[in-house]
Formats: structure tokens, C-alpha cells, sequence
């Protein structure tokens, strides 16, 4: 059961593969093949909800030797959301995506993609969970520069050498980790690592792994990668970047550091909270300075990530229970956001701020379906944003940090800032006009938006809408995931199986 | 030989990352190579290195004794190498296209993606015929 979501990607891509002609075949596979995954994967979550934790040891070698696959709730939660994520891509990209990308592949690293930000969730294993980076990674490398544009390649160039390095410094992690406890499955880590000696030693590794997944999920100041390659490849696959990616290596760093340095926390604590804060702070800034859409867009995933990463950091139930509901918020939130900026480029043929205009006279649903994404991010009651930021306060102040709940308003009124200017450029203002043809003002492409951009769209404003009114129940299953984070007895007991 | 091979570990990553340091794409690409191999010598090393006790259990079916070599680094490392070796293939032609696209080896020259891009430098000239000619349209 809990292979599924491996093995079902695989499959796609593969038949995906055979039907690399036909590229309507390959279509139906992908928006058929993400229905089937979100089934499965709400198979999986309704199962753990009910029952804790699942996992199996693959090919019978018993925990710790094996590789095992687990499920618990922040993993069922991360796969529900992401397969809901995937399905919302991929009816996009029906639409959203030209004829040579779809020839040339898009659908099999689709799927592949999907593979491997699965894998990262499902696994127990540390190696295998840089297996599974490394499968998303290269998928997404493809991704990034398929087509060969100018810019694509040269973001991608970033892109490729930034996230490398950031794999070979958690490899050397876990080679250390390997060294000092002799182990590399996640549960039996949990148990040996207290007892590393020196104490330092742990620290040392732990700063790697920080480092390693910091790039990965984009904290300052190890994110400058990210705003300057999102923004290149088409707004289907930098939406599916912004929603998986970065909060990959968020769950990765959430993942590894309950388990394994929740005993150095004197340490981390510190440095986390103020990268997290410095993370929010640059990341909104630098969104302030920026005149293209995609651009601005990207660097408030960055500033979302401090958020996430200022929950962790103060590693109580309420506050990691938060990040968890905020992840969730973000995914869809941010989706949303990039897609309706792939829908503005459609109909204005431009991401550019300053070019833009007049939206809000042509097309009044598609500034509605902004608004809604867009005040959640800012976190405007009764959105899912709201809550997220709320609940995450609430524990902050719990545990009288007040500088970072300050910090943590502040850029949630410099988001806003930052929504009301793209709701102003690009919706409310006039449109710009050429005089003389001099001004290279883009002539509307498009007067009509195809259904299948309006659905994922719409269907990820609901979900948005959603979370924020049934907020309560859903932030208590997070509030349950982060508890069994921070207590791992019942997720070690499952995986070992009872091990002394 | 850990000391021999720490000493390795320790070139290799200085070098890998001063390569990485520079301006020339395929000098990055030289550090990337370094670095996996460095990295790939952590993982070798993380197993206590122990010569000429290969952990072999003997047609008689006696274990062998306590202290026979780990043979999980060399499994991580066959599987580190392998993708390492894909990832860098991918990479020397993506440098490779880069650079027939853009006509560049360095680093300087690119920076389209992170600050002011072409289409900026128009606008900065024609920002003001902007504002000028919405007054024109919409009275």
C-alpha cells in the first residue's frame, strides 16, 4: 500500500515514455495517473489518521538493515497535499504548456518528479532519502532548461550547481553520521544518535545537514539560487517547483532534526530562529524591489520558508503543528498565485508589472481568483493564511520569543504590501499603451482562458478558502503530526518493530 | 592510512571548492567533480577502514571474526558514484549548451536572471512615456 505512491509515478512515466509520440495519450495518462495518486495517497492519510504509523521493510531485510518505508501523519499529510499539488499541475499544463516541451518529454519528468518528491516523504532511510532528492533533483534540472532558452539555461545553470553542492555536503553528512553511529535508518538514528560522543561531533553534523537541506529549501542566506532560476522555466513548472520543491527540503530538515538533534536544540535553536527571521526579512524585501511577476512571486516562497523554519525552530507541539498547516497553505497558496501568473501572460502576453494593466476591466473572475490566493499569503482572515500565520504566532509567544513574532508581523504587512502592489499593476491600474509604436506595450494574445486553467485555479482558491474555515479541525490532525514528531517512540517502535 | 586519507579528503574539498570559486564554467565544473570524489572518500572512510578482512562468511558457515571490514560504505559509494556520474553528465552538457547559447565562459557575463534584465534597461528609458500616454487613453 504504501509503495503505491513510488510505484504508480513509475509507471506513469514509463507508459508516459512508450506514448512519446502520442502526445494526447500522455496527457490523459497524466491527469488520470495524479487522480489515482490523490486517491492512494488519501487512501494512505484516512489509514495513518486512524491508525498511526505504517511502513514496510522492502525485499524482507528487517529494520535497521533494510530500507523501510514509513508513513506518518506529516508524511500522509505531505503526500496528500502534494499529489492534490501534482493534479492541479498537470490539468494546468493540458493548457498551460506549448507543443515542443510537450513533445520533447514534459510528462515522463512530470511524473519522475512526482517519484521522487514521494519517495523523499515515504522514506525511513537517510540514504535513501538522498536517493530520493536526487531523483527529484535531476528531474527538475531537466525540467528547468527543457526548451534551451536563454534565460532558462542560464537560471538552470544556477540552479544545477547550487543544489549539487547542497547534495554533496548532506552526503558527506550522512557519511559522518554513518561513522559515529553506525546506522542510517531514520528510527534506529533516533536511538543511538543521544549517545555519540563527543557531543561537538553531533553539532558538526548537524550544521552540515543544515546547510545541505538550507539550500535546498532556499534559508537565507543560501537561497540566492532560487530567484534567480524560478522565474525562468514556463509558470506550470515554476507553480510545481514552488509548491514541492523547497518544501521538500523543509521536511527534510524537519524530518532529521526531530529526529536526530532535538538533544542539541541549545544550539540550534538559536540559529534557526535567526535565520528564520532573516530568511522572512530578505525575502520579502527583496520581493518589494521586484517588477516581474514570476520574480516577485519567487522571492516570497523564500520569505514563506522563514515561516516554516520559525516554527521548527521553536519546536513545541502548537508551533511545529503550525509549520505543518502552514507548508499545506503555502503549497496550494503559492500555486495558485504562479498559475494565475502564467493565466495573466496568457491573456496580456507579459509577466512584467509595468506592462501590465487593466485586468480588472477585462477579466473580473480572474482578479477574484487572485485576490483569494493572494490574501491568504498575506494572511488575511477568514483565509488559510490567516490561521497559519495565527497559530504560529500564538506558539511564538508561548514560548516568549518575541522578537521573532515580531519580526513574523512585520513581513506579513510587507506581504501584503507586496500582493496590493501586484493586485494594483497588474488588475486595477490602466492599461499602458504604445504611442508611435515605440513602447513595447504587448498587444492582448487572448480574450478567452481555456477551462483547464480555470479549474486547478479555482479548485486551489477553494481548497485555500476551505482550509481557513474548517482551520480548527485540521490544524488539531497537524497539532497530532507534530506531537508524534517531537515523541518518536511510537514512529521508532513501528520501524524497528520492537528492537531492543 | 585513515590519516593519508583524511589528508585526501581535506585537498580535495579545498581544491573542489576554490574550483567551484571561479569565474570559468567548466573550472566549476572541474571543483564539482573534485568535491563528489572527496565526498566520495568520506563515505569510503566512514566504515573504519580495516584491511585484508573481507566479510566473507567461509564455505564452513563460521561467521567470521569481530572486526571484518563494513560493507555498507562501498554499497552507499557504488550507488553515490553512480549518481554522481549521471548528475555530471548532465551538467558538462548543460554547461555545454549554455555556452553555445549564450556565447560565454563566464560567470560575470551572466547575471541576466538575477538583476536587471534587458527588457529593464528599455523600460528605464520609456517609464515615463508610460505614465504620459495612460493619461492620452483613458480620460
Amino acid at each position: 500500500m504504501i509503495a503505491l505512491p513510488l510505484l504508480l509515478p513509475l509507471v506513469f512515466a514509463v507508459f508516459s515514455l512508450l506514448a512519446w509520440r502520442l502526445i494526447n495519450v500522455q496527457k490523459v495518462i497524466a491527469v488520470l495517473g495524479s487522480l489515482v495518486l490523490l486517491a492512494v495517497n488519501l487512501a494512505i492519510f484516512l489509514q495513518v489518521q486512524q491508525g498511526g504509523v505504517l511502513s514496510i521493510q522492502v525485499g524482507r531485510w528487517t529494520a535497521p538493515f533494510g530500507v523501510s518505508l514509513v508513513v506518518d501523519l506529516l508524511s500522509a499529510i505531505l503526500l496528500l497535499t502534494a499529489s492534490l499539488a501534482a493534479l492541479a499541475a498537470a490539468v494546468f499544463s493540458l493548457a498551460g504548456m506549448d507543443a515542443p516541451r510537450l513533445r520533447w518529454g514534459y510528462f515522463p519528468l512530470f511524473h519522475f518528479l512526482m517519484m521522487g518528491v514521494n519517495g523523499a516523504f515515504i522514506t525511513g532511510d537517510l540514504f535513501n532519502l538522498y536517493v530520493w532528492f536526487e531523483v527529484m533533483l535531476m528531474s527538475s534540472f531537466v525540467l528547468m532548461v527543457l526548451g534551451s532558452g536563454r534565460f532558462q539555461l542560464e537560471g538552470g545553470l544556477k540552479y544545477v550547481i547550487l543544489n549539487l553542492l547542497s547534495s554533496m555536503l548532506f552526503l558527506s553528512a550522512i557519511g559522518l553520521t554513518y561513522h559515529f553511529t553506525g546506522a542510517l535508518n531514520l528510527a534506529d538514528l533516533a536511538r543511538r544518535m543521544p549517545a555519540v560522543e563527543p557531543r561537538g561531533l553531533t553539532v558538526l553534523i548537524g550544521v552540515l545537514f543544515m546547510v545541505g537541506f538550507g539550500i535546498k529549501a532556499a534559508l537565507f542566506p543560501l537561497y540566492f539560487w532560487l530567484p534567480a532560476s524560478y522565474h525562468t522555466p514556463p509558470v506550470t513548472i515554476a507553480a510545481l517547483f514552488s509548491g514541492l520543491l523547497s518544501k521538500v527540503g523543509f521536511y527534510a530538515l524537519l524530518r532529521v532534526f526531530s529526529l536526530l538533534f532535538s538533544g542539541q536544540w541549545e544550539f540550534f535553536q538559536p540559529l534557526l530562529l535567526a535565520l528564520a527571521g532573516l530568511t522572512m526579512v530578505s525575502g520579502v524585501l527583496g520581493a518589494a524591489a521586484q517588477t516581474d511577476f514570476r520574480r516577485l512571486l519567487s522571492f516570497h516562497i523564500i520569505s514563506q520558508i522563514g515561516y516554516l523554519v520559525m516554527g521548527l525552530a521553536l519546536f513545541s507541539r502548537e508551533a511545529i503543528g503550525a509549520a505543518i498547516y502552514f507548508t499545506v497553505h503555502v503549497i496550494f497558496a503559492k500555486m495558485a498565485l504562479f498559475l494565475i501568473a502564467g493565466m495573466v501572460q496568457t491573456v496580456s502576453g507579459s509577466f512584467d508589472l509595468r506592462r501590465l494593466g487593466g485586468l480588472y476591466r477585462r477579466f473580473p473572475a480572474l482578479s477574484l481568483a487572485f485576490l483569494v490566493p493572494a490574501m491568504a499569503l498575506a494572511g488575511l482572515p477568514p483565509l488559510s493564511g490567516f490561521f497559519a500565520k495565527l497559530l504560529l504566532v500564538i506558539a511564538g509567544l508561548q514560548e516568549s520569543r518575541y522578537v521573532i513574532v515580531a519580526v513574523a508581523l512585520f513581513v506579513s504587512l510587507l506581504t501584503l504590501f507586496s500582493m496590493t502592489k501586484i493586485w494594483n499593476e497588474v488588475f486595477w491600474k490602466l492599461a499602458p499603451v504604445s504611442s508611435a509604436g515605440k513602447l513595447p506595450s504587448a498587444p492582448p494574445q487572448n480574450d478567452a482562458l481555456p477551462a483547464a486553467m480555470w479549474a486547478p485555479v479555482v479548485g486551489l482558491s477553494v481548497i485555500v478558502i476551505l482550509m481557513g474555515l474548517f482551520a480548527d479541525p485540521l490544524s488539531e490532525i497537524a497539532n497530532r503530526a507534530a506531537a508524534s514528531l517531537l515523541d518518536p517512540q511510537g514512529y521508532i517502535n513501528v520501524v524497528l518493530g520492537g528492537l531492543p | 592510512m585513515s590519516v593519508l586519507l583524511a589528508a585526501t579528503v581535506g585537498v580535495l574539498f579545498a581544491a573542489g571548492l576554490y574550483m567551484m570559486l571561479r569565474r570559468s564554467l567548466v573550472k566549476i565544473l572541474v571543483g564539482l567533480l573534485l568535491l563528489s570524489h572527496a565526498v566520495n572518500l568520506v563515505l569510503f572512510a566512514s566504515g573504519n577502514l580495516v584491511p585484508g578482512r573481507p566479510p566473507i562468511i567461509p564455505a564452513s558457515g563460521a561467521p567470521p571474526a569481530i572486526g571484518y571490514a563494513d560493507s555498507v560504505p562501498q554499497a552507499l559509494i557504488l550507488t553515490a558514484i553512480v549518481i554522481s556520474f549521471g548528475v555530471t553528465a548532465f551538467a558538462v552538457v548543460l554547461v555545454k549548451q549554455t555556452n553555445q547559447v549564450i556565447g560565454v565562459d563566464d560567470l560575470n557575463e551572466l547575471r541576466n536572471t538575477d538583476a536587471h534584465t534587458e527588457m529593464d534597461a528599455v523600460f528605464d528609458l520609456d517609464e515615463e512615456l508610460i505614465e504620459h500616454c495612460e493619461e492620452e487613453e483613458y480620460p
